[in-house]
């Protein structure tokens, strides 16, 4: 009896290897390939020419792991097809592809991305926000059209020194930004679901009160149920005329419409953005606005993050299988 | 104090002109149309210049006003001030440091993380309408590159700073080394070039340094290393500068200085791997206005006698 190819090796030790269960390849995977997960048995079901629930159905009654990216709904549908899952394993930083109190009912754990890509996220957070205070892309634009040895004057950027900033959402990402923007001077405060001990930072409880008080929001939280649109247009008006917003989160989390309407009408002084509600597509007033840097969702897209989150995975699945505690579990949900 | 006449030699700043206007004579070098018409108008008035990093205090013009006591620069570079002239001459010179730390540093940091993260790129390929087509390649990760600084001066060091909270290994070349930090000091350039993958030029402009990093400190940093200077064009060999990204023996740049101000090497225009910017390093409002601050203060404790804040002669 063949196996098809999609379910991995066809040795007949293959039987020994655990199973994990891929529905869609991750980034990783497309990257680079996937012999890093040899040690398993890879249950590929892109690869198969049945239709998802079929394949689920034949294949995958007694899979316990599940590898997804980022960018697939795992739905209480899929769930259904997948009666013995026990574990999800996900090479997203992000979880709102994931139903989490469905998960939490069926007490599936998560393995999440950790703080594998924190560190690249954090630079990416920094680099948009002093690309739009000191106006980096626009000049290089400026200087490309050759507009130096004219009287076009370049305007005057603004000083990141001081500057309040206020972090939404002080998980890994969070802390890495923090980090990095004390080492400019400036002042750094924050809100998240609970108040973080052993943090020295000011911590406010709602993100209406932290904008009143800040420069500068940077979004480091996840998108939930609770954080869609949090950034709202009071929130936007609350961090006033100078304010400048950077999105390193999810585009959701900020009501894009309103966004573009604070911009437009100079309600806000600029956005650094490397997410949007409806990617690819970015709303089109942003694209001809010299005071907005706009990124294509890469904070995360380096060789070097890449490699890390493959060993993560495989010690995330080394560490179910063999029945010890997972490098990164996903908790209070 | 207006009756003293101070020499504004550029357009630098509304708010510094408003000032002197309102304290001195003021008398603009641009509202000339010939220099033989501004000597024969002004050159036994002025007691006084303030220059930028565009038009000095060069020996010409110092020469040509016998009654000049100070020259009051609107930037922390001297390299358009002949120093040794002042010098001779006995008259004073001042600049505004530490003001402008900060900003320099913050572009300089910009720039690294612009040129190795691509963010301009980025930028640009969203504008263009590139994303819906297809993602954007991977991008090197910036935290943790080892950044080597010529010229561990303040600037040097403040971009040190920065670049330390990115977890970047830290090495410099200087003229001397600074023990008090812990940094590693590389006695000499193309040493910290082989070392670094990251060359910021945050160094003074002049004789010595002049050209210092050339094609030999290039082919060091190599064809995966990134070059920043926010320092003065001369101290990079922009030709060799130039011809090294096109042939891709460098791996980026990052410029907000030039050798020919502002003229700026069209052959870089076509390069996705550069960041260019218009000598903007110190220029936001917070520090032009401070830095206009401290002219305005030196020049006033020069003619009421007191001690210059910032002197450098």
């Amino acid at each position: 009896m063949t196996t098809p190819n999609c379910l991995g090796n066809h040795d007949h030790q293959s039987k020994e290897l655990s199973q994990v269960l891929v529905l869609e390849p991750p980034p990783i995977m497309k990257l680079h390939g996937d012999q890093f997960l040899n040690d398993f048995q890879l249950l590929k079901a892109w690869e198969s020419p049945l239709p998802l629930d079929q394949f689920l159905s034949i294949h995958a009654q007694s899979v316990k792991a599940l590898l997804t990216p980022g960018r697939y709904p795992l739905t209480k549908n899929i769930l259904q097809l997948i009666p013995s899952l026990q574990l999800v394993v996900t090479t997203s930083a992000g979880l709102n592809h994931i139903d989490l109190p469905e998960f939490q009912r069926r007490g599936i754990a998560i393995a999440s991305a950790g703080d594998v890509y924190s560190e690249d996220v954090a630079d990416m957070a920094v680099g948009l926000l002093i690309d739009v205070l000191r106006k980096i892309s626009a000049a290089d634009r400026y200087v490309r059209k050759g507009l130096w040895d004219t009287k076009a004057e370049f305007p005057l950027g603004s000083k990141l020194c001081s500057k309040r900033v206020g972090i939404v959402g002080l998980g890994s990402i969070g802390q890495e930004v923090a980090k990095r923007l004390q080492a400019f001077g400036c002042r750094i405060m924050y809100t998240s679901r609970n108040k973080k001990p052993f943090v020295s930072y000011p911590y406010y409880s709602n993100v209406l009160e932290l904008a009143a008080d800040s420069d500068v929001l940077i979004i480091c939280c996840g998108l939930t149920e609770q954080t869609r649109h949090m950034i709202n247009k009071d929130v936007m008006l609350a961090l006033g005329k100078e304010g400048v917003v950077i999105n390193i989160g999810r585009g959701a989390i900020i009501d894009e419409k309103e966004l573009v309407q604070c911009l437009v009408q100079r309600e806000l002084a600029g956005a650094g953005l490397d997410v949007f509600e409806n990617e690819p597509h970015v709303p089109r007033e942003l694209l001809t606005m010299d005071n907005v840097v706009l990124s294509p969702h890469r904070a995360v897209r380096t060789p070097e993050s890449l490699t890390a989150m493959c060993e993560h995975v495989k010690g995330n699945l080394e560490a179910f299988f063999s029945n010890k505690p997972l490098l990164s579990p996903v908790m209070n949900i | 104090m207006d009756s003293i006449t101070v020499l504004m030699t550029s357009p630098m700043s509304d708010y510094l002109e408003t000032q002197l206007k309102d304290r001195f004579n003021l008398v603009k070098l641009w509202t000339y149309s010939s220099k033989t018409d501004f000597f024969k108008h002004n050159s036994h008035s002025i007691r006084a210049i303030v220059g930028n990093t565009k038009i000095g205090a060069d020996a010409e013009l110092i020469d040509s006003l016998p009654e000049l006591e100070i020259v009051s620069s609107y930037s922390v570079g001297l390299d358009k001030i002949d120093l040794r002239k002042c010098q001779e001459k006995g008259i004073r010179v001042t600049n505004t440091p530490d003001v402008l730390t900060d900003d320099v540093a913050d572009v300089a940091m910009g720039l690294m993380l612009a040129v190795a993260r691509r963010v301009c790129e980025c930028d640009r390929f969203v504008r263009r309408g590139l994303w819906p087509k297809g993602d954007f390649r991977l991008t090197n990760k910036f935290s943790g590159m080892q950044v080597g600084i010529v010229g561990l001066g303040r600037i040097g060091s403040a971009i040190a700073k920065r670049a330390e909270a990115f977890g970047c290994p830290i090495s410099y070349y200087s003229r001397s080394e600074k023990p008090e930090t812990n940094y590693k000091y590389f006695s000499n350039i193309i040493d910290l070039a082989v070392n670094c993958q990251i060359l910021v030029v945050a160094c003074a402009l002049t004789e010595e340094t002049h050209h210092i990093v050339n094609r030999e400190v290039i082919d060091a940093l190599g064809p995966e290393g990134i070059l920043i200077n926010i320092g003065r064009g001369s101290l990079i060999d922009e030709p060799e500068l130039v011809s090294a990204l096109l042939q891709g023996r460098l791996g980026g740049a990052g410029l907000d200085v030039f050798e020919n101000e502002p003229e700026v090497p069209e052959q870089l225009f076509g390069l996705e791997n550069v960041v260019l910017m218009p000598h903007v390093g110190s220029d936001t409002v917070e520090t032009t206005d401070a830095m206009a601050d401290l002219v305005i203060k030196n020049l006033e404790a020069h003619f009421l006698k007191k001690p210059l804040l910032t002197p450098v002669v």
